[in-house]
Order: structure tokens, then C-alpha cells, then sequence
């Protein structure tokens, strides 16, 4: 089984600096939320469906709650990879628009996802009278958000980094775009967009459990699944439902990942592009059955057989003897017109904005908005040092014993996984009944799910060290501090990197469940914008989640900008192993 | 065939090709220039010249996949815009797709024509077998050798029955004997007819390689690109690395590419340009062949293949070495014959010490880039300079990515010479410490007087 789990791409923006495009991103992204926002505001009441939806505290009603919530995952990872498919290609292949849409998708990316939950959800079910379509959607959609811009921001790149023999190879025998995009693009972009799938999916168990018990405006909708039963079970202070729905995500999880994930990343293996001879391939018992049954053969020509008959529909017809193809070119007025005209609608998204916050809600409250922030991101900043002292060393630890990185990494994995707002209510306990600060304590929650990938991360890392480097340590005896600051750390560093970016992505979208947890009737509230969210959104006050979720956009977009990024790339040109 | 054959019924006619490389606000490079290239039926051609000389950017505009900024460029007298049915081209790295079996990455070109699955299978495993890969149609790229991924790279061309085969260094990364097996089983291939290509074009770094091969050697200069010479090999097949009129050839051609633009005699050599394409070549090497010439070889004086023999080196670094080891002043390059200057034989006999500070001699006093880059550093208060500012210069000549290979170059001599330090991380270039602190004593010295006369002229980029 592979151990190698670092991730073959990071999904950044590749130009560093800020350039004009993100200035002009934010003010469109935020200008649609508000919108959103204002639709939503708009509604008197959310549509009621009816008597209020019972979700049953029976254990055994839990199997059919997983499959439930196991098909929302299903369809928003199919809604995501549609849509990152096509807003790929159209970035990768247009310039126009790529230049407006990569900044986009950055902003994007950092968007708190509960907080488009938060937005959208009424307006969705205004799409659906009558029916729970429209909370199912709003689940569906909170879901995809959590994978979209991983994957389109992967496939983009991986459009992008094309080896060039491998297109002009394409260009010389003269395949057209279909083809070149079935039998080049798309498959050397597959590892890693499979990769970031499954790694989107294990993050999006988590939005799954949180987006299923929507309360919006005093009301709580519940849809058939894990999370609501787990709503449910606080609310009723049910412990031992929360011990059953724990087990059942564990069994949930296995099944995924034995069914589904493996099988998938070993499949993948066969696009990857550069393979070490000798190197461990993952394997999956799955895969290998169904390769070897027939019945499974049989089913996968169905697809050859679509692709034989889109041929000649799509081949290119004319030779290069034909005549020339004079490519349009670009006048140089449309590309300042283009530019002029996005940055004129960005301006104007700025003002109507700066004047709805001025109307509206008021800069005091902004103010304080930007306060609690600040408070969110110290118990970010703080809480990420912390996991790095403990989890570094020990994962350094576990890596450099391969017998024992194998056994481990699939638990870190695993744990990365599990849902963390399952553990919330124990906390909740154990607070109150030991009286314990607030502000502090409901701090850990935030990390508790995402300290995982600092973890695993730097155990692939650590592995990841050449053997030689290793032995030249053992030769020179180095010891102790200094083979750790001149072996060791610099080795793991990006990997770390990578892990603690991760990590620190989850706990912002994590403060917003993690600031204000419940059990039965009682409600904990730390300071922060998570919680400012979390309040709105109970009490219904649109303007606010818009304003917090704005808040915490902008928070996360600096710390990406000025502390992320910048270790990245200090970890690339200072520390690669080449 | 055709019945009625026109007087030349040329494959590739080329004349006056001129290919531009613009920076986005610098001025252009002109790559290749007048170029006039014919190619016939029946004959194996070969493009030799050194790194940068435009061989490459040629054979992708026969093929289609750059456009030609001058000139006619015409298959069979017709223009070519784009890639054209009847050529195809094999690639020095494969490029095959890893996610393909053999089989199908040789039916990739038929199966983008949407020729018929049946048709496309039939002359697949046909070419297959003829390329000598039977059996291992359902083999993945991974599970092959180099040659092997070479012999699906030819399948795949060949499979298309191209009238031209247009090859990019296709043995270059394969290693000695493969690359002779393969280079056999091709020739076998052309003579006995096996294959219906009526005309090979190759880019090639290895001389030999391009005699054994071809019927006709073009050599290209570099800056602008154009055809230098042209030799004619008219050698009987199977040829012999070894027979004097092989040598012979490989000779002449050695002593063409290594040769300077002729100057009146007595006019006295122009200094280096400050954008002079530096040659790629360590300290270490250049020592390293002027030790061989002096003890290999009497008085130092040597025959070029020759010394490529004994260094056993490739002939594009060894070209490099050469060039390095004239610029600075040590030895001679002349009508395919190298020799040790009687600096060079100085060298060669001092101590390592008195070597390094030779080395800085002839660094300062021939390379102008070095010059420049000491005086801007002594002129200084603080004796520091960032790259920055010296590639900011550098990019008035050369396009960026050669500005910061030239200026490498320069660092990686300036260091080893010991004349200037730089710290990657900071990106600073600096005087040495020791001489800093001289510095700090005495007045400052008045700057150095401009480099003597004795450096060759060279086209500057």
C-alpha cells in the first residue's frame, strides 16, 4: 500500500504576488454573496415543510442515515467534478478568461463553507417549494464547495504543466481538441485530481455531519441522515446516541475507504506519469477482483465503444497543407476594453458594498467583526504552533521507522477523516462539568480534526528522506539538536508546509461549529467570528453572517497571502531535496 | 509513385526561412536566418551545430509546429501551415503516453484519423513486429527500456507511412550500444526498403553518429542560425567507423565547427562584448583537457577527434570545453587542430595555488563580463552588488533565461577564481573577504585599466 501521501500539488495561484485580478476577485466574490444574502433577506420566512421532519433516535434507523448522507457526498462530488472540468478547461484554454477566473476561485477557496451554507440555504428552498429538495440541495451545494475548488484549482494546474514533447507529440499526429483532451489532458491530470478528491472527500465528511441540521432563522430542518441524528441526540442529551452514530461513521468510513478510495487511487496509478521502478504501487483487493472478472471486462468496453464511435465525429479534417489558418488575431483594444470592464464592475461591486455596511450594519460593527477576528486567528496561529511542537517530533519519530509509518499512516489518515463535530458534545460535557474557561477550552475543537494532516504529512516527509542523507548523519554522528536542525527539519520542512496549510484551512472553517457548541439546552460561546457566524445564522440576520463571513474570508486570504505561501516558497528554494 | 516526376521532385524545399523570437518588450532574436534547405527523395540528411544553433527550431518548422516569420517552407510545393500528413517525427525524449499500451500508443495517429479499429489494429501489430517489439503490444512505457520506448516512438511514425521522417536527437538518450543497435536496425530498414519513407531529416549532437548515417552533413552556425557548410558523404553502406576516408570526413567536419571567423592578420582583437553567450564548461574540465593535451599529446598539440577520443566526452560539451579553454587564453583552436598556448603549458606545470591565481588573471583580462562585474564591485562603498543589477544588463543582450545562464557562468569561474563571492540566498555578489579588508586600509585604488587586446573577436549575441 502506498505510503507516499504527500500531495502531488499544492493548489496555489502560481504567480505570488498579488496582482490586479485578486483586487478585483474579492469585491465580485463578496458582491455575489451579498446578493445571495439579500435574496435570502427577502424571504419572510423560510418555506416550513409541513409538520417539522422527525429524525428517529432508534440505533437501528442508523444504516439507512449513513446511506443517506453517503449519497449527498456522492452527488456533490459528482456536481464538483463537472464543474471542475469545465471551469478548468475554459481557464487553461482561454486567456480572457482566465483572467478573471483563477482570481475568483482563489477567493473562493478561502471562503468559509458553512457560511455559503449559512447564505444559501433559504434561497434554495425557495427554489423548492413544498419540498425538501431544496434543503437537500443546500447540503449538496455546502458539500461541493468543499471539494470544487480543490479539484478545479488541481486540474487547472495540471492542464497547464503539460510536458511539452507530449503536446507537440499531440500536434504532429494531429489529434483534434476532443481527443487530445480524452487521451492527453485529462489523463495525465487524473493522479493528482484523484488524489485531491479523495482528500476533498475525507475533509468533506465533516460538512456532511454539519450541514444536515440546518437552523435557520429559529428554525431547525433536519434531513435524514448522520449529522441531524447526531443533532438530535444533543438536543435530547442523548449519550449513547452519540456513542451509536460515532461507531456508525467508523464503519462508514472503513467502507469508503476500502470501497471506494483505494480502489480509485490504485486505478490512478496506471496515469501517473513518472514511476521510480521499484517503487511500491498501491494496490486494492478490490481493483484486482473486478480486473479480473469478466463480467467487470465486459462493462468496461461500454465506454471504448462511445469513444470509437466519437471519432470520426471529432477528428481534424484538414491538413496542415490546407490553407492557413490566420488565428484571429487580438486586437489590442479588446484586451483593455476587457480589462477596463472588470475592473469597472469591481468597483462598483466596491462601493455598493462599502455603502450596504455603512446603511445597514454600521462601522463599529465591522470594528468589532474585525476584532473577534483577530481573536479567531490567534487561537488559529496558537493552536497550530502548539499541534506542530507535538505532532512534528512524532511523526518524525514514526517516519523514520518504515515498519511502523506503514501501520500508522492509514490510522492518521483514517482520523483525518472522522468528523470531528462528532466529539463536540463530549466536550460540551466535560467543560461544564469541570467549569472550565470557555474561551480556552472550545479553543482544541478546532484543531481537533485538522491536527491530523500536520501529522501525516510529516510522517511522509520523514520517510521521504533519502537514505543517503540519513547514513552521512549516522556517520558523522550527528545528534540530538543539531541533527535536528540541520537533518531533520529542513527535510520535513515542506511537508510540513503543506500539512499545516491544510490544517489551518480546516480550523477557520471549523471556528465557525467549534465557537459556539451546544449540548441539550446549553449553548457555549467563545469570542470569535466563528461564533459572531454561527449566532447570525441561528437568529437569521443575513447582513451579520454576510459580514462575518466576509470577515473571516479576508483573514484567511492574508494568512495564505503573508505567512502560508511565503513558507511554501521559502521551502521550495531553500530546503527541496533535488 | 508518380509516373511524370517534376525535375527536382523535392520533399522539403526550404529557402530564405527566417524565424524571430520576440521577448515581450525587448528586442528580437533572430534565430534562424536565409536558410535554404532542400530535401530529396532517397536521401537521409542530418543537421549538426552546436547547442542554440536553431537545428531544432528548424525541424519544428518543417513539421509544422512553429511558424516561420520569412521564407517559403514547402512539402512537395505545397506550404506548410501546420503538421502535414506525410511527415512525421520521432522525439529525443519519446514522448510516449505513460497511460497507453505499446499497441495503442502506436495506433494513436490512425486512431485521431478515425481510420476503421480493425484496419488500425492490422497495421499496427504489423509495424510492431517490423520494429522488432513483437509480444510486447500490451506493454505499458514503464515496463520498457529506454531503446525499447525509442523502437514505439519509430512504430508510431512509421505506422503513418510518412513520406519524410523527421528525428530530434532520437539516440541521444539512449545509451552507446543501444543507440548503435537501433541506428543499425533503422539503416536496415531504409535499404531493404522495408519502410515506404522516401526521406529522413535529423538533428544530431554526435558526429559520427551523422556521418554513419547520413548521405549529406548540414552545419549550422549559430547567431543567426544558418547553413555554414555542407558535406556530401557518399561512403558505401555499411560504413567503418575506422576507414581513413570516414575519418576523413569527420575530421573536416570537426575542423569547420570549431573554426573562427577569419580577421585580417595584425588588426588587433576587439574585446568581448559584456552579452558574450559564455560557454558552458567547469574550472575542473578546462584543467582537466589541458592536462590531457600536455601529457597525451606532443607539445600539447593535438587533432581534434582526436582529443575527443581520449576525454571521452560528448561532442557538444566537448565543443563547450574548447571554447572556454580559447576565451581564456590557453590554448589555440585552428583548422580542426588544438593546442596549448604557452600560457596553457605555464599553467599545466605551476602548483594548484599558482594555478587559481593564473586562472584570475585570465579571467580579468579576457572575459569582459568579469571585468565588469570586479570593477562595479570595487567602485562600491561596501563592495556589494545584487545579481539583479547585473542581469538587468546582461537582458539588454541575451533573453532572459540566457542571461541568467550566462551570469552563472561568470559566478561559477568568478568563484573558483576566487575574484568575487555570492550567497545564493541573499542573491549578492561580493569582493572576497580578505581583499575587503585590504581595502579597508589602503586608498582606494584607481580603477583597473580596460582589458588588453589579446582576446579573440566573437559575434556578440
Amino acid at each position: 500500500m502506498r505510503q507516499n501521501f504527500i500531495p502531488p500539488t499544492i493548489n496555489f495561484n502560481p504567480n505570488l504576488r498579488p496582482n490586479a485580478w485578486d483586487l478585483a476577485a474579492l469585491p465580485l466574490v463578496l458582491g455575489i454573496l451579498w446578493l445571495l444574502a439579500f435574496g435570502g433577506m427577502q424571504m419572510s420566512t423560510p418555506y416550513n415543510i409541513g409538520d417539522a421532519l422527525t429524525v428517529s433516535s432508534d440505533p437501528l434507523d442508523l444504516p439507512y442515515y449513513l446511506l443517506r448522507s453517503f449519497l449527498r457526498m456522492a452527488a456533490g462530488l459528482a456536481a464538483s467534478l463537472t464543474f471542475s472540468i469545465v471551469y478548468a478547461t475554459l481557464a487553461a484554454k482561454s486567456k480572457y478568461a482566465e483572467k478573471i477566473l483563477i482570481p475568483i476561485l482563489d477567493v473562493l477557496q478561502s471562503i468559509p463553507i458553512l457560511g455559503f451554507l449559512s447564505i444559501t440555504v433559504t434561497g434554495f428552498i425557495a427554489l423548492f417549494p413544498g419540498n425538501l429538495m431544496g434543503v437537500e440541495c443546500a447540503a449538496i451545494f455546502a458539500i461541493f464547495t468543499s471539494q470544487a475548488w480543490n479539484m478545479t484549482f488541481s486540474l487547472y494546474q495540471s492542464l497547464r504543466t503539460i510536458p511539452h514533447d507530449l503536446n507537440e507529440a499531440a500536434a504532429m499526429y494531429r489529434l483534434s481538441a476532443w481527443q487530445k483532451f480524452w487521451r492527453l489532458e485529462l489523463p495525465f491530470a487524473t493522479p493528482p485530481l484523484i488524489w485531491n478528491m479523495m482528500m476533498s472527500v475525507s475533509g468533506g465528511w465533516f460538512f456532511v455531519v454539519a450541514s444536515e441540521a440546518i437552523t435557520v432563522s429559529g428554525q431547525t430542518i433536519m434531513l435524514p441522515g448522520i449529522g441531524s441524528y447526531i443533532s438530535r441526540a444533543i438536543t435530547d442529551k442523548n449519550l449513547a446516541g452519540i456513542g451509536w452514530a460515532i461507531t456508525a461513521m467508523l464503519v462508514g468510513i472503513l467502507i469508503y475507504d476500502q470501497l471506494f478510495f483505494r480502489p480509485l487511487v490504485a486505478w490512478a496509478d496506471k496515469f501517473k506519469f513518472e514511476s521510480i521502478p521499484g517503487e511500491e504501487l498501491p494496490t486494492s483487493w478490490l481493483l484486482t477482483y473486478m480486473q479480473r472478472t469478466k463480467l467487470m471486462r465486459h462493462i468496461g468496453a461500454a465506454p471504448g465503444l462511445l469513444w470509437e464511435i466519437s471519432l470520426p465525429l471529432f477528428r481534424r479534417r484538414h491538413d496542415g497543407l490546407g490553407r492557413p489558418v490566420h488565428k484571429a488575431r487580438t486586437l489590442p483594444w479588446f484586451d483593455k476594453a476587457w480589462n477596463a470592464f472588470l475592473a469597472l464592475i469591481a468597483a462598483y461591486a466596491l462601493l455598493r458594498l462599502a455603502d450596504f455596511l455603512k446603511t445597514s450594519i454600521g462601522w463599529e460593527e465591522v470594528l468589532h467583526v474585525f476584532l473577534l477576528g483577530l481573536a479567531t486567528a490567534a487561537r488559529v496561529l496558537i493552536l497550530i504552533a502548539i499541534a506542530s511542537l507535538i505532532w512534528v517530533p512524532i511523526g518524525v519519530w514514526i517516519g523514520l521507522r518504515p515498519k511502523l509509518a506503514q501501520t500508522v499512516q492509514p490510522i492518521a489518515q483514517f482520523m483525518a477523516a472522522f468528523p470531528a463535530n462528532l466529539m463536540f458534545p463530549v466536550a460540551v460535557i466535560l467543560i461544564q462539568h469541570f467549569n472550565a474557561s470557555v474561551e480556552i477550552w472550545t479553543s482544541p475543537l478546532m484543531i481537533l480534526g485538522t491536527q491530523w494532516y500536520i501529522l501525516f504529512n510529516v510522517i511522509a516527509g520523514a520517510m521521504a528522506i533519502p537514505t543517503d542523507m540519513k547514513d552521512v548523519g549516522g556517520n558523522f554522528g550527528l545528534k540530538g539538536w543539531v541533527r535536528w536542525k540541520r537533518l531533520i527539519l529542513p527535510s520535513v520542512f515542506s511537508s510540513y508546509v503543506t500539512g499545516a496549510i491544510t490544517a489551518s484551512g480546516g480550523s477557520w472553517n471549523a471556528s465557525i461549529v467549534s465557537e459556539m457548541v451546544s449540548w441539550g439546552d446549553t449553548t457555549l460561546m467563545a469570542t470569535g467570528v466563528g461564533a459572531y457566524i454561527a449566532d447570525a445564522t441561528a437568529k437569521g440576520d443575513f447582513p451579520r453572517i454576510w459580514l462575518g463571513c466576509c470577515m473571516l474570508s479576508m483573514f484567511v486570504i492574508l494568512f495564505n497571502r503573508l505567512l502560508w505561501r511565503r513558507l511554501y516558497r521559502l521551502a521550495e528554494e531553500r530546503w527541496r531535496i533535488d | 509513385m508518380n509516373n511524370v516526376t517534376p525535375p527536382a521532385d523535392l520533399l522539403i524545399n526550404l529557402t530564405g526561412v527566417r524565424k524571430a523570437f520576440r521577448a515581450p518588450d525587448r528586442s528580437e532574436r533572430t534565430v534562424l536566418e536565409g536558410v535554404n534547405f532542400k530535401l530529396a527523395q532517397g536521401e537521409i540528411v542530418s543537421l549538426l551545430g552546436k547547442s542554440g544553433s536553431g537545428k531544432s527550431t528548424l525541424l519544428r518548422i518543417i513539421a509544422g509546429l512553429i511558424k516561420a516569420n520569412g521564407g517559403e517552407v514547402l512539402y512537395r510545393d505545397k506550404t506548410i501551415n501546420g503538421p502535414v500528413k506525410g511527415i512525421a517525427m520521432v522525439f529525443q525524449s519519446f514522448a510516449l503516453f505513460p497511460w497507453l499500451t505499446v499497441q495503442q500508443n502506436v495506433e494513436l495517429g490512425l486512431e485521431a484519423q478515425a481510420v476503421p479499429a480493425d484496419e488500425r489494429v492490422k497495421r499496427a501489430l504489423k509495424v510492431i513486429e517490423v520494429i522488432g517489439l513483437g509480444g510486447f503490444e500490451s506493454a505499458y512505457p514503464r515496463e520498457l527500456s529506454g531503446g525499447m520506448r525509442q523502437r514505439v516512438g519509430f512504430a508510431r511514425a512509421l505506422v503513418m507511412e510518412p513520406d519524410v521522417l523527421l528525428m530530434d536527437e532520437p539516440f541521444s538518450a539512449l545509451d552507446v550500444l543501444t543507440a548503435e543497435t537501433l541506428r543499425g536496425d533503422l539503416l536496415e530498414l531504409w535499404q531493404e526498403r522495408q519502410i515506404p519513407t522516401k526521406g529522413i531529416l535529423f538533428v544530431s549532437h554526435n558526429i559520427e553518429e551523422a556521418v554513419t548515417m547520413s548521405d549529406r552533413v548540414l552545419i549550422f552556425s549559430s547567431d543567426p542560425g544558418r547553413v555554414k557548410a555542407e558535406i556530401p558523404v557518399n561512403l558505401p553502406h555499411p560504413r567503418d567507423t575506422e576507414s581513413p576516408a570516414f575519418k576523413a570526413i569527420v575530421d573536416e567536419i570537426y575542423a569547420i565547427m570549431t573554426q573562427q571567423p577569419q580577421r585580417a592578420a595584425g588588426t588587433p582583437a576587439e574585446p568581448l562584448s559584456l552579452g558574450y553567450r559564455l560557454p558552458e564548461a567547469t574550472p575542473h574540465r578546462i584543467e582537466g583537457m589541458m592536462e590531457t593535451l600536455a601529457e597525451e599529446f606532443n607539445n600539447g598539440k593535438a587533432d581534434i577527434p582526436a582529443l575527443a577520443e581520449q576525454l571521452e566526452l560528448p561532442d557538444d560539451t566537448l565543443f563547450q570545453l574548447l571554447e572556454a579553454g580559447r576565451l581564456l587564453g590557453f590554448i589555440s583552436v585552428e583548422h580542426g587542430d588544438v593546442a596549448l598556448l604557452p600560457a596553457g603549458h605555464i599553467y599545466v606545470e605551476s602548483t594548484d595555488a599558482k594555478r587559481k591565481e593564473l586562472f584570475a588573471e585570465h579571467l580579468v583580462h579576457h572575459i569582459s563580463l568579469a571585468t565588469h562585474i570586479r570593477r562595479i564591485l570595487d567602485e562600491r562603498r561596501d563592495h556589494r552588488a545584487p545579481e539583479d543589477r547585473f542581469l538587468q544588463e546582461l537582458q539588454d543582450y541575451l533573453t532572459d533565461d540566457e542571461a541568467e545562464r550566462v551570469l552563472d557562468q561568470v559566478i561559477n569561474w568568478g568563484r573558483y577564481a576566487e575574484i568575487f563571492e555570492y550567497d545564493y540566498n541573499s542573491g549578492f555578489l561580493s569582493l572576497p573577504e580578505e581583499e575587503e579588508e585590504k581595502k579597508e586600509e589602503a586608498p582606494p585604488a584607481p580603477p583597473p585599466p580596460p582589458p588588453p587586446a589579446a582576446s579573440d573577436a566573437a559575434p556578440s549575441a
